[in-house]
Protein backbone atom coordinates (compact mmCIF):
# COMPACT_ATOMS: atom_id res chain seq x y z
CA UNK A 1 0.00 0.00 0.00
CA UNK A 2 3.23 2.88 0.44
CA UNK A 3 3.89 4.49 -2.26
CA UNK A 4 1.35 5.08 -5.14
CA UNK A 5 -1.47 3.73 -6.70
CA UNK A 6 -2.21 3.91 -10.49
CA UNK A 7 -5.70 4.03 -11.49
CA UNK A 8 -6.83 2.40 -14.41
CA UNK A 9 -9.72 4.20 -15.10
CA UNK A 10 -7.74 7.83 -14.90
CA UNK A 11 -4.52 9.65 -15.79
CA UNK A 12 -4.04 10.36 -12.15
CA UNK A 13 -2.17 8.74 -9.10
CA UNK A 14 -3.17 9.05 -5.90
CA UNK A 15 -0.31 9.01 -3.50
CA UNK A 16 -0.94 6.38 -0.77
CA UNK A 17 2.14 7.35 1.02
CA UNK A 18 1.47 8.53 4.82
CA UNK A 19 -1.87 6.78 5.05
CA UNK A 20 -2.04 5.51 8.19
CA UNK A 21 -1.05 8.95 9.44
CA UNK A 22 -3.88 10.38 7.35
CA UNK A 23 -5.88 7.06 9.25
CA UNK A 24 -4.86 8.49 12.36
CA UNK A 25 -5.92 12.13 11.49
CA UNK A 26 -9.25 10.65 10.58
CA UNK A 27 -9.96 9.12 13.62
CA UNK A 28 -8.77 12.25 15.65
CA UNK A 29 -11.63 13.87 13.72
CA UNK A 30 -14.15 11.68 14.50
CA UNK A 31 -13.58 12.13 18.15
CA UNK A 32 -16.39 14.86 18.53
CA UNK A 33 -18.07 12.93 16.12
CA UNK A 34 -18.17 10.18 18.56
CA UNK A 35 -18.93 11.91 21.16
CA UNK A 36 -22.30 13.16 19.10
CA UNK A 37 -22.92 9.24 18.17
CA UNK A 38 -22.47 7.79 21.82
CA UNK A 39 -25.16 9.69 23.24
CA UNK A 40 -27.35 9.04 20.16
CA UNK A 41 -26.69 5.46 19.98
CA UNK A 42 -27.28 4.89 23.62
CA UNK A 43 -30.19 6.32 23.17
CA UNK A 44 -31.35 4.02 20.13
CA UNK A 45 -29.82 1.10 21.97
CA UNK A 46 -32.23 1.80 25.35
CA UNK A 47 -35.47 2.91 22.70
CA UNK A 48 -35.01 -0.61 21.09
CA UNK A 49 -34.22 -2.50 23.56
CA UNK A 50 -37.42 -0.91 26.00
CA UNK A 51 -39.73 -1.50 22.60
CA UNK A 52 -38.93 -5.06 22.41
CA UNK A 53 -36.39 -5.80 20.17
CA UNK A 54 -33.75 -8.27 21.35
CA UNK A 55 -30.13 -7.04 22.30
CA UNK A 56 -29.23 -8.76 18.79
CA UNK A 57 -31.22 -7.26 16.31
CA UNK A 58 -31.39 -3.87 17.85
CA UNK A 59 -27.23 -4.15 17.35
CA UNK A 60 -27.86 -6.12 14.06
CA UNK A 61 -29.73 -2.75 13.26
CA UNK A 62 -26.60 -0.51 13.77
CA UNK A 63 -23.98 -3.15 11.88
CA UNK A 64 -26.23 -3.36 9.03
CA UNK A 65 -27.97 -0.20 8.56
CA UNK A 66 -25.52 2.26 9.90
CA UNK A 67 -27.96 5.42 9.54
CA UNK A 68 -29.40 6.66 13.03
CA UNK A 69 -32.12 8.76 12.27
CA UNK A 70 -34.08 5.49 10.20
CA UNK A 71 -32.98 3.00 12.95
CA UNK A 72 -35.21 5.42 15.66
CA UNK A 73 -37.98 5.66 13.21
CA UNK A 74 -38.02 1.58 12.19
CA UNK A 75 -37.77 0.81 15.82
CA UNK A 76 -41.00 3.06 16.58
CA UNK A 77 -42.60 1.56 13.38
CA UNK A 78 -42.12 -2.10 14.82
CA UNK A 79 -43.69 -1.61 17.81
CA UNK A 80 -46.50 0.20 16.64
CA UNK A 81 -46.41 -3.27 14.80
CA UNK A 82 -46.29 -1.83 11.27
CA UNK A 83 -46.01 -4.15 8.40
CA UNK A 84 -42.26 -5.00 6.99
CA UNK A 85 -42.97 -3.96 3.67
CA UNK A 86 -43.59 -0.69 4.68
CA UNK A 87 -40.66 -0.38 7.25
CA UNK A 88 -37.96 -1.43 4.18
CA UNK A 89 -39.61 1.29 2.39
CA UNK A 90 -40.02 3.69 4.36
CA UNK A 91 -36.48 3.61 5.22
CA UNK A 92 -34.90 3.96 1.69
CA UNK A 93 -37.41 7.04 1.69
CA UNK A 94 -35.29 8.82 4.72
CA UNK A 95 -31.98 7.23 3.82
CA UNK A 96 -32.28 8.27 0.06
CA UNK A 97 -30.54 11.41 1.17
CA UNK A 98 -27.74 9.82 1.49
CA UNK A 99 -27.69 9.51 -2.70
CA UNK A 100 -27.52 13.13 -2.79
CA UNK A 101 -24.67 13.49 0.17
CA UNK A 102 -22.93 10.71 -1.52
CA UNK A 103 -23.20 12.28 -5.25
CA UNK A 104 -21.41 15.47 -3.76
CA UNK A 105 -18.66 13.74 -1.55
CA UNK A 106 -17.48 11.04 -4.61
CA UNK A 107 -17.40 13.98 -6.78
CA UNK A 108 -14.31 15.30 -4.14
CA UNK A 109 -12.64 11.51 -4.79
CA UNK A 110 -12.75 10.79 -8.32
CA UNK A 111 -8.74 10.51 -7.31
CA UNK A 112 -9.33 7.34 -5.60
CA UNK A 113 -9.67 4.03 -6.79
CA UNK A 114 -12.79 2.90 -7.65
CA UNK A 115 -13.39 -0.13 -5.09
CA UNK A 116 -12.08 1.96 -2.62
CA UNK A 117 -15.19 4.46 -3.21
CA UNK A 118 -17.14 1.87 -3.67
CA UNK A 119 -16.30 0.16 0.00
CA UNK A 120 -15.98 3.77 1.96
CA UNK A 121 -19.89 4.59 0.64
CA UNK A 122 -21.22 2.26 3.40
CA UNK A 123 -19.99 4.26 5.87
CA UNK A 124 -20.90 7.35 4.79
CA UNK A 125 -23.90 9.07 7.37
CA UNK A 126 -24.83 12.72 7.75
CA UNK A 127 -22.09 13.53 10.44
CA UNK A 128 -19.49 11.49 8.50
CA UNK A 129 -20.55 13.18 5.45
CA UNK A 130 -20.65 16.90 6.77
CA UNK A 131 -17.21 16.56 8.73
CA UNK A 132 -15.45 15.28 5.30
CA UNK A 133 -17.07 17.89 3.10
CA UNK A 134 -15.50 20.52 5.52
CA UNK A 135 -12.43 18.96 5.53
CA UNK A 136 -12.61 18.94 2.21
CA UNK A 137 -13.18 22.58 1.87
CA UNK A 138 -9.92 23.18 4.20
CA UNK A 139 -7.74 21.29 2.60
CA UNK A 140 -5.30 22.18 0.45
CA UNK A 141 -5.28 19.74 -2.15
CA UNK A 142 -7.95 16.73 -2.62
CA UNK A 143 -9.94 15.47 -0.36
CA UNK A 144 -7.66 12.94 1.38
CA UNK A 145 -9.21 8.92 1.08
CA UNK A 146 -7.66 7.90 4.46
CA UNK A 147 -8.54 10.54 6.60
CA UNK A 148 -12.95 9.71 5.62
CA UNK A 149 -11.68 6.12 6.22
CA UNK A 150 -10.48 6.86 9.93
CA UNK A 151 -13.67 9.17 10.33
CA UNK A 152 -16.15 6.26 9.06
CA UNK A 153 -14.59 4.06 11.06
CA UNK A 154 -14.75 5.95 14.43
CA UNK A 155 -17.72 6.75 13.57
CA UNK A 156 -19.23 3.70 13.02
CA UNK A 157 -17.65 1.81 16.01
CA UNK A 158 -18.91 4.74 18.36
CA UNK A 159 -22.26 3.91 16.74
CA UNK A 160 -22.09 -0.27 16.90
CA UNK A 161 -20.52 0.36 20.54
CA UNK A 162 -23.03 2.63 21.82
CA UNK A 163 -25.75 0.82 20.67
CA UNK A 164 -24.63 -2.09 22.41
CA UNK A 165 -24.10 0.14 25.50
CA UNK A 166 -27.52 1.62 24.97
CA UNK A 167 -29.29 -1.81 24.97
CA UNK A 168 -27.55 -3.66 27.87
CA UNK A 169 -28.58 -0.15 30.03
CA UNK A 170 -32.03 -0.26 28.97
CA UNK A 171 -33.00 -1.37 32.37
CA UNK A 172 -31.56 0.99 34.09
CA UNK A 173 -31.99 3.72 31.94
CA UNK A 174 -35.54 5.74 32.86
CA UNK A 175 -37.70 6.54 29.80
CA UNK A 176 -37.96 9.97 30.13
CA UNK A 177 -34.05 10.78 30.22
CA UNK A 178 -34.07 8.32 27.06
CA UNK A 179 -36.45 10.93 25.35
CA UNK A 180 -33.92 14.18 26.44
CA UNK A 181 -31.70 12.39 24.83
CA UNK A 182 -33.36 12.54 21.42
CA UNK A 183 -32.00 16.67 20.93
CA UNK A 184 -28.70 14.64 20.71
CA UNK A 185 -29.07 14.19 16.93
CA UNK A 186 -30.09 17.50 16.29
CA UNK A 187 -27.23 19.32 18.76
CA UNK A 188 -24.64 17.49 16.10
CA UNK A 189 -26.16 18.93 13.12
CA UNK A 190 -26.03 22.73 14.46
CA UNK A 191 -22.57 21.64 15.95
CA UNK A 192 -21.41 21.36 12.44
CA UNK A 193 -23.90 23.47 10.94
CA UNK A 194 -22.86 26.70 13.17
CA UNK A 195 -19.08 27.35 13.03
CA UNK A 196 -18.76 26.50 8.89
CA UNK A 197 -22.23 29.59 9.11
CA UNK A 198 -20.33 31.80 11.20
CA UNK A 199 -17.50 31.88 9.06
CA UNK A 200 -19.59 32.49 6.07
CA UNK A 201 -22.97 34.15 5.65
CA UNK A 202 -22.92 32.12 2.41
CA UNK A 203 -23.61 29.16 4.35
CA UNK A 204 -25.73 29.98 6.78
CA UNK A 205 -28.08 31.48 4.03
CA UNK A 206 -28.02 28.14 1.89
CA UNK A 207 -29.17 26.30 5.17
CA UNK A 208 -31.86 28.52 5.58
CA UNK A 209 -32.88 28.55 2.24
CA UNK A 210 -32.79 24.69 2.36
CA UNK A 211 -34.60 24.44 5.94
CA UNK A 212 -37.68 27.07 5.02
CA UNK A 213 -38.20 24.88 2.10
CA UNK A 214 -38.24 21.87 4.02
CA UNK A 215 -40.52 23.11 6.23
CA UNK A 216 -43.02 24.33 3.50
CA UNK A 217 -42.88 20.74 1.56
CA UNK A 218 -43.27 18.98 5.21
CA UNK A 219 -46.30 21.52 5.69
CA UNK A 220 -48.01 20.61 2.20
CA UNK A 221 -48.13 17.04 3.18
CA UNK A 222 -44.28 15.43 1.78
CA UNK A 223 -43.13 12.64 3.98
CA UNK A 224 -40.20 13.52 6.37
CA UNK A 225 -37.63 11.59 3.91
CA UNK A 226 -39.20 13.02 0.66
CA UNK A 227 -38.78 16.66 2.33
CA UNK A 228 -35.49 16.69 3.20
CA UNK A 229 -34.35 15.09 -0.43
CA UNK A 230 -35.99 17.87 -2.78
CA UNK A 231 -34.85 20.38 0.23
CA UNK A 232 -31.60 19.50 0.20
CA UNK A 233 -31.53 19.51 -3.81
CA UNK A 234 -33.40 22.65 -4.18
CA UNK A 235 -31.82 24.65 -1.22
CA UNK A 236 -28.27 23.45 -3.19
CA UNK A 237 -29.57 24.58 -6.21
CA UNK A 238 -28.77 28.31 -4.79
CA UNK A 239 -25.38 27.34 -4.17
CA UNK A 240 -24.55 27.69 -7.78
CA UNK A 241 -25.23 31.62 -6.95
CA UNK A 242 -24.25 31.77 -3.65
CA UNK A 243 -20.38 29.95 -4.35
CA UNK A 244 -17.82 32.33 -5.45
CA UNK A 245 -17.06 31.14 -8.99
CA UNK A 246 -13.53 30.15 -9.28
CA UNK A 247 -11.37 31.45 -11.61
CA UNK A 248 -9.66 28.76 -14.37
CA UNK A 249 -6.34 28.96 -13.41
CA UNK A 250 -7.43 27.79 -9.56
CA UNK A 251 -9.47 25.21 -11.52
CA UNK A 252 -6.60 23.68 -13.03
CA UNK A 253 -4.24 23.86 -10.32
CA UNK A 254 -7.22 21.16 -8.63
CA UNK A 255 -5.28 18.41 -10.84
CA UNK A 256 -5.19 15.49 -8.18
CA UNK A 257 -1.14 15.03 -7.88
CA UNK A 258 -0.28 14.51 -4.10
CA UNK A 259 -2.72 12.89 -1.50
CA UNK A 260 -1.66 14.26 1.92
CA UNK A 261 -2.51 17.81 2.91
CA UNK A 262 -0.52 18.25 5.39
CA UNK B 1 -36.11 -14.67 12.10
CA UNK B 2 -38.51 -11.78 10.10
CA UNK B 3 -37.09 -9.12 12.11
CA UNK B 4 -33.29 -9.71 10.76
CA UNK B 5 -34.57 -10.03 7.44
CA UNK B 6 -36.06 -6.66 7.43
CA UNK B 7 -32.95 -5.62 9.00
CA UNK B 8 -30.96 -7.27 6.10
CA UNK B 9 -33.45 -5.26 3.60
CA UNK B 10 -32.95 -2.13 5.31
CA UNK B 11 -28.96 -2.39 4.97
CA UNK B 12 -29.33 -3.25 1.40
CA UNK B 13 -32.43 -0.13 0.84
CA UNK B 14 -29.74 2.22 2.82
CA UNK B 15 -26.61 1.08 0.89
CA UNK B 16 -27.16 0.91 -2.33
CA UNK B 17 -28.17 4.81 -2.46
CA UNK B 18 -25.35 5.24 -0.65
CA UNK B 19 -23.18 3.20 -3.36
CA UNK B 20 -24.46 4.34 -6.50
CA UNK B 21 -22.85 7.92 -6.62
CA UNK B 22 -19.67 6.17 -6.38
CA UNK B 23 -20.13 4.70 -10.20
CA UNK B 24 -22.33 7.51 -11.33
CA UNK B 25 -19.30 10.07 -10.21
CA UNK B 26 -16.89 8.80 -11.56
CA UNK B 27 -17.28 8.97 -15.34
CA UNK B 28 -19.01 12.50 -14.72
CA UNK B 29 -17.31 15.41 -15.54
CA UNK B 30 -19.38 18.16 -14.48
CA UNK B 31 -20.25 21.61 -15.60
CA UNK B 32 -18.74 24.38 -12.99
CA UNK B 33 -22.23 25.38 -11.99
CA UNK B 34 -23.15 21.77 -11.24
CA UNK B 35 -20.11 21.33 -8.80
CA UNK B 36 -20.75 24.51 -6.78
CA UNK B 37 -24.44 22.90 -6.36
CA UNK B 38 -22.73 20.15 -4.99
CA UNK B 39 -21.07 21.67 -2.64
CA UNK B 40 -23.75 23.57 -1.45
CA UNK B 41 -25.55 19.98 -0.67
CA UNK B 42 -23.50 19.98 2.70
CA UNK B 43 -24.69 22.91 3.78
CA UNK B 44 -28.26 22.54 2.73
CA UNK B 45 -28.33 18.94 3.96
CA UNK B 46 -27.48 20.16 7.45
CA UNK B 47 -30.40 22.82 7.27
CA UNK B 48 -33.10 20.62 6.05
CA UNK B 49 -32.07 18.07 8.38
CA UNK B 50 -32.25 20.34 11.66
CA UNK B 51 -35.84 22.31 10.58
CA UNK B 52 -38.12 21.48 10.99
CA UNK B 53 -37.23 17.95 12.24
CA UNK B 54 -36.71 19.63 15.97
CA UNK B 55 -39.41 20.86 16.40
CA UNK B 56 -41.07 17.28 17.18
CA UNK B 57 -38.70 16.08 19.14
CA UNK B 58 -41.63 16.24 21.99
CA UNK B 59 -45.08 15.55 19.69
CA UNK B 60 -47.23 18.62 19.98
CA UNK B 61 -44.66 20.61 21.96
CA UNK B 62 -42.36 22.76 19.49
CA UNK B 63 -40.44 24.67 22.39
CA UNK B 64 -38.89 21.88 23.92
CA UNK B 65 -36.83 21.35 20.58
CA UNK B 66 -36.60 25.19 20.22
CA UNK B 67 -35.23 25.70 23.76
CA UNK B 68 -32.74 22.75 23.04
CA UNK B 69 -31.85 23.94 19.55
CA UNK B 70 -31.46 27.14 20.40
CA UNK B 71 -29.13 26.95 23.39
CA UNK B 72 -26.94 24.61 20.98
CA UNK B 73 -26.74 27.64 18.41
CA UNK B 74 -25.11 29.35 21.25
CA UNK B 75 -22.61 26.87 22.67
CA UNK B 76 -21.33 26.32 18.81
CA UNK B 77 -21.60 30.08 18.40
CA UNK B 78 -18.94 30.23 21.05
CA UNK B 79 -17.02 27.88 19.88
CA UNK B 80 -17.37 25.56 21.72
CA UNK B 81 -16.94 21.71 21.81
CA UNK B 82 -19.48 19.61 20.50
CA UNK B 83 -19.34 17.57 23.49
CA UNK B 84 -20.60 20.92 25.22
CA UNK B 85 -23.24 21.26 22.13
CA UNK B 86 -24.84 18.51 23.03
CA UNK B 87 -24.55 17.70 26.70
CA UNK B 88 -25.95 21.69 26.93
CA UNK B 89 -28.68 20.88 24.60
CA UNK B 90 -29.92 18.22 26.13
CA UNK B 91 -29.47 19.49 29.63
CA UNK B 92 -32.01 22.31 28.31
CA UNK B 93 -34.40 19.90 26.81
CA UNK B 94 -34.37 18.11 30.17
CA UNK B 95 -35.12 21.40 32.34
CA UNK B 96 -38.13 22.48 30.08
CA UNK B 97 -39.63 19.35 30.31
CA UNK B 98 -39.04 19.21 33.74
CA UNK B 99 -40.99 22.54 34.52
CA UNK B 100 -44.13 21.12 31.20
Amino acid sequence: MPGKTTLSDSSTTMCTAGWTAEIRRGMQASVPLIIGFIPIAISYGVLAVQTGITLFHTVAMSILVFAGASQFMAVNMIGLGIGALEIVIATFVLNFRHFILNLSLMNRLKHVPLRWRAALSFGITDEIFAVGSMEGERSRGPLSFFFMVGLAVGGYGAWVIGSLAGGLLSMIIPPAVGSSMSIALYAMFIGLLIPAARDSWRVGLIAGISAGICSLLYTVGLSNGWSIVLATLLGGMTGIWLIEQKQKGVQQSQAPETGSNR
Amino acid sequence: MELLWIIICMGIVTFIPRLLPVYIMDRLNLPEWADRWLKAIPYAALGALIFPGILFIEEGLPWVGLAGGAVAVVLAWLRLSVLYVIFGSIAAVMTVQFFL
